[in-house]
Protein backbone atom coordinates (compact mmCIF):
# COMPACT_ATOMS: atom_id res chain seq x y z
CA UNK A 1 0.00 0.00 0.00
CA UNK A 2 1.32 3.49 -0.77
CA UNK A 3 1.73 6.02 2.03
CA UNK A 4 -1.20 8.03 0.71
CA UNK A 5 -3.41 4.94 0.54
CA UNK A 6 -2.37 3.92 4.04
CA UNK A 7 -3.22 7.39 5.29
CA UNK A 8 -6.65 7.27 3.64
CA UNK A 9 -7.31 3.88 5.22
CA UNK A 10 -6.29 5.23 8.62
CA UNK A 11 -8.45 8.34 8.17
CA UNK A 12 -11.45 6.20 7.15
CA UNK A 13 -11.02 4.06 10.24
CA UNK A 14 -10.76 7.14 12.49
CA UNK A 15 -13.78 8.85 10.90
CA UNK A 16 -15.83 5.70 11.27
CA UNK A 17 -14.79 5.18 14.90
CA UNK A 18 -15.54 8.75 16.02
CA UNK A 19 -18.89 8.61 14.18
CA UNK A 20 -19.83 5.33 15.84
CA UNK A 21 -18.89 6.05 19.47
CA UNK A 22 -19.75 9.25 21.35
CA UNK A 23 -16.47 9.44 23.30
CA UNK A 24 -13.27 8.13 21.72
CA UNK A 25 -9.76 8.50 23.11
CA UNK A 26 -6.81 7.83 20.83
CA UNK A 27 -3.98 6.97 23.18
CA UNK A 28 -0.68 5.18 23.59
CA UNK A 29 -1.29 1.86 25.27
CA UNK A 30 -4.55 0.65 26.78
CA UNK A 31 -6.55 2.20 29.65
CA UNK A 32 -5.37 -0.47 32.08
CA UNK A 33 -1.76 0.16 31.06
CA UNK A 34 -1.07 3.48 29.33
CA UNK A 35 2.35 3.66 27.64
CA UNK A 36 2.72 7.40 28.09
CA UNK A 37 2.19 9.80 30.97
CA UNK A 38 -0.05 12.12 28.96
CA UNK A 39 -2.36 9.27 27.97
CA UNK A 40 -2.40 8.13 31.61
CA UNK A 41 -3.45 11.61 32.73
CA UNK A 42 -6.40 11.71 30.34
CA UNK A 43 -7.52 8.21 31.32
CA UNK A 44 -7.48 9.23 34.95
CA UNK A 45 -9.60 12.33 34.18
CA UNK A 46 -12.16 10.30 32.21
CA UNK A 47 -12.30 7.72 34.97
CA UNK A 48 -12.79 10.37 37.64
CA UNK A 49 -15.64 11.90 35.67
CA UNK A 50 -17.03 8.38 35.20
CA UNK A 51 -17.83 8.98 31.56
CA UNK A 52 -18.10 6.02 29.17
CA UNK A 53 -15.46 6.01 26.47
CA UNK A 54 -13.83 3.86 23.86
CA UNK A 55 -10.03 3.82 23.73
CA UNK A 56 -7.98 3.18 20.60
CA UNK A 57 -4.33 2.23 21.05
CA UNK A 58 -2.40 4.03 18.31
CA UNK A 59 0.72 1.98 19.05
CA UNK A 60 -0.91 -1.08 17.49
CA UNK A 61 -0.27 0.30 14.03
CA UNK A 62 2.08 2.93 12.64
CA UNK A 63 -0.38 4.13 9.96
CA UNK A 64 -2.87 4.89 12.71
CA UNK A 65 -0.25 6.59 14.85
CA UNK A 66 0.64 8.95 11.98
CA UNK A 67 -2.90 9.12 10.57
CA UNK A 68 -4.45 10.46 13.76
CA UNK A 69 -2.07 13.43 13.61
CA UNK A 70 -2.99 14.41 10.05
CA UNK A 71 -6.70 13.64 10.61
CA UNK A 72 -7.03 16.42 13.17
CA UNK A 73 -3.99 18.56 12.23
CA UNK A 74 -2.83 17.93 15.76
CA UNK A 75 0.71 16.60 16.16
CA UNK A 76 0.40 14.92 19.54
CA UNK A 77 -1.30 12.00 21.25
CA UNK A 78 -3.59 11.53 23.22
CA UNK A 79 -6.56 13.04 21.39
CA UNK A 80 -10.14 13.05 22.60
CA UNK A 81 -13.16 13.13 20.28
CA UNK A 82 -16.70 13.70 21.47
CA UNK A 83 -19.56 13.13 19.03
CA UNK A 84 -17.13 13.24 16.14
CA UNK A 85 -15.50 16.52 17.17
CA UNK A 86 -11.91 16.89 18.31
CA UNK A 87 -11.95 18.34 21.85
CA UNK A 88 -8.26 18.45 22.72
CA UNK A 89 -5.17 16.74 23.99
CA UNK A 90 -3.79 16.32 27.47
CA UNK A 91 -3.13 20.00 28.28
CA UNK A 92 -6.57 21.15 27.18
CA UNK A 93 -8.41 18.35 28.94
CA UNK A 94 -6.42 18.97 32.12
CA UNK A 95 -7.35 22.67 32.05
CA UNK A 96 -11.01 21.98 31.26
CA UNK A 97 -11.15 19.41 34.04
CA UNK A 98 -9.49 21.69 36.60
CA UNK A 99 -11.98 24.44 35.81
CA UNK A 100 -14.99 22.13 36.00
CA UNK A 101 -15.64 22.85 32.35
CA UNK A 102 -15.15 19.29 31.16
CA UNK A 103 -17.91 17.93 33.37
CA UNK A 104 -20.28 20.66 32.17
CA UNK A 105 -19.30 19.90 28.61
CA UNK A 106 -20.06 16.18 28.94
CA UNK A 107 -23.31 16.96 30.73
CA UNK A 108 -24.26 19.38 27.93
CA UNK A 109 -23.66 16.57 25.42
CA UNK A 110 -25.94 14.30 27.42
CA UNK A 111 -23.01 12.02 28.29
CA UNK A 112 -23.08 12.70 32.04
CA UNK A 113 -26.04 13.51 34.28
CA UNK A 114 -26.55 17.27 34.66
CA UNK A 115 -25.07 18.61 37.91
CA UNK B 1 20.09 26.45 27.58
CA UNK B 2 20.14 23.65 25.00
CA UNK B 3 20.09 24.27 21.30
CA UNK B 4 16.55 23.01 20.74
CA UNK B 5 15.20 25.04 23.66
CA UNK B 6 16.82 28.09 22.11
CA UNK B 7 15.23 27.34 18.72
CA UNK B 8 11.81 26.93 20.35
CA UNK B 9 12.30 30.22 22.17
CA UNK B 10 13.38 32.06 18.99
CA UNK B 11 10.50 30.73 16.91
CA UNK B 12 7.86 31.52 19.53
CA UNK B 13 9.30 34.99 20.11
CA UNK B 14 9.12 35.82 16.45
CA UNK B 15 5.69 34.25 15.83
CA UNK B 16 3.86 35.59 18.90
CA UNK B 17 5.82 38.51 20.39
CA UNK B 18 4.92 37.09 23.80
CA UNK B 19 4.89 39.24 26.88
CA UNK B 20 5.95 36.17 28.81
CA UNK B 21 7.65 33.01 27.58
CA UNK B 22 8.99 30.08 29.55
CA UNK B 23 10.63 27.14 27.84
CA UNK B 24 11.62 24.42 30.27
CA UNK B 25 13.45 21.27 29.29
CA UNK B 26 11.58 18.62 31.22
CA UNK B 27 13.39 15.67 29.64
CA UNK B 28 15.05 14.49 32.83
CA UNK B 29 11.65 13.61 34.27
CA UNK B 30 11.04 11.36 31.28
CA UNK B 31 14.43 9.64 31.15
CA UNK B 32 14.13 6.02 30.09
CA UNK B 33 10.63 6.61 28.76
CA UNK B 34 9.99 5.87 25.07
CA UNK B 35 10.83 8.95 23.04
CA UNK B 36 13.37 10.24 25.55
CA UNK B 37 16.85 10.74 24.12
CA UNK B 38 20.12 10.50 26.06
CA UNK B 39 21.03 14.18 25.54
CA UNK B 40 17.69 15.40 26.86
CA UNK B 41 15.78 18.06 24.91
CA UNK B 42 12.95 15.69 24.03
CA UNK B 43 10.27 16.85 26.48
CA UNK B 44 9.45 20.51 27.02
CA UNK B 45 7.08 22.61 29.10
CA UNK B 46 6.13 25.89 27.51
CA UNK B 47 4.16 28.75 29.01
CA UNK B 48 3.42 31.54 26.58
CA UNK B 49 1.41 34.71 27.14
CA UNK B 50 0.61 36.64 23.98
CA UNK B 51 -2.02 39.06 22.72
CA UNK B 52 -2.27 36.85 19.62
CA UNK B 53 -4.31 34.37 21.69
CA UNK B 54 -6.96 36.94 22.61
CA UNK B 55 -10.38 35.67 21.59
CA UNK B 56 -9.06 32.28 20.46
CA UNK B 57 -10.25 28.99 21.90
CA UNK B 58 -7.93 26.45 23.48
CA UNK B 59 -7.65 24.24 20.43
CA UNK B 60 -6.92 27.19 18.12
CA UNK B 61 -4.19 28.52 20.43
CA UNK B 62 -2.40 25.21 20.67
CA UNK B 63 -2.70 24.67 16.91
CA UNK B 64 -0.99 28.05 16.33
CA UNK B 65 1.90 27.07 18.57
CA UNK B 66 2.16 23.58 17.07
CA UNK B 67 2.27 25.14 13.61
CA UNK B 68 5.09 27.48 14.60
CA UNK B 69 7.03 24.50 15.98
CA UNK B 70 6.03 21.96 13.32
CA UNK B 71 9.62 21.20 12.40
CA UNK B 72 10.71 20.54 16.00
CA UNK B 73 7.63 18.42 16.75
CA UNK B 74 8.20 16.29 13.66
CA UNK B 75 11.83 15.83 14.69
CA UNK B 76 13.58 15.82 18.04
CA UNK B 77 10.77 17.03 20.29
CA UNK B 78 8.76 14.09 21.51
CA UNK B 79 6.39 15.95 23.80
CA UNK B 80 5.38 19.52 24.46
CA UNK B 81 3.26 20.48 27.40
CA UNK B 82 1.73 23.81 26.61
CA UNK B 83 -0.07 26.63 28.34
CA UNK B 84 -1.07 29.36 25.88
CA UNK B 85 -2.65 32.36 27.56
CA UNK B 86 -3.83 35.79 26.56
CA UNK B 87 -2.61 38.72 28.67
CA UNK B 88 -4.75 39.11 31.78
CA UNK B 89 -5.59 35.43 32.08
CA UNK B 90 -4.20 33.98 35.28
CA UNK B 91 -1.23 31.72 34.65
Amino acid sequence: MTDAAAETTAHDFIAQTVAEYPVVLFMKGVPEQPQCGFSATVISILNQLDVDYVAVNVLQNDELRQGIKSFSSWPTIPQLYVKGEFVGGCDILKEMYAEGELKTFFAGQGLLPAA
Amino acid sequence: MGQIAQTIRDKLNSAFQPERLEVIDDSARHAGHSGATPGGESHFNVVIVSAVFEGQGRVARQRCVYTALAEELAGPVHALSLKALAPGEAA
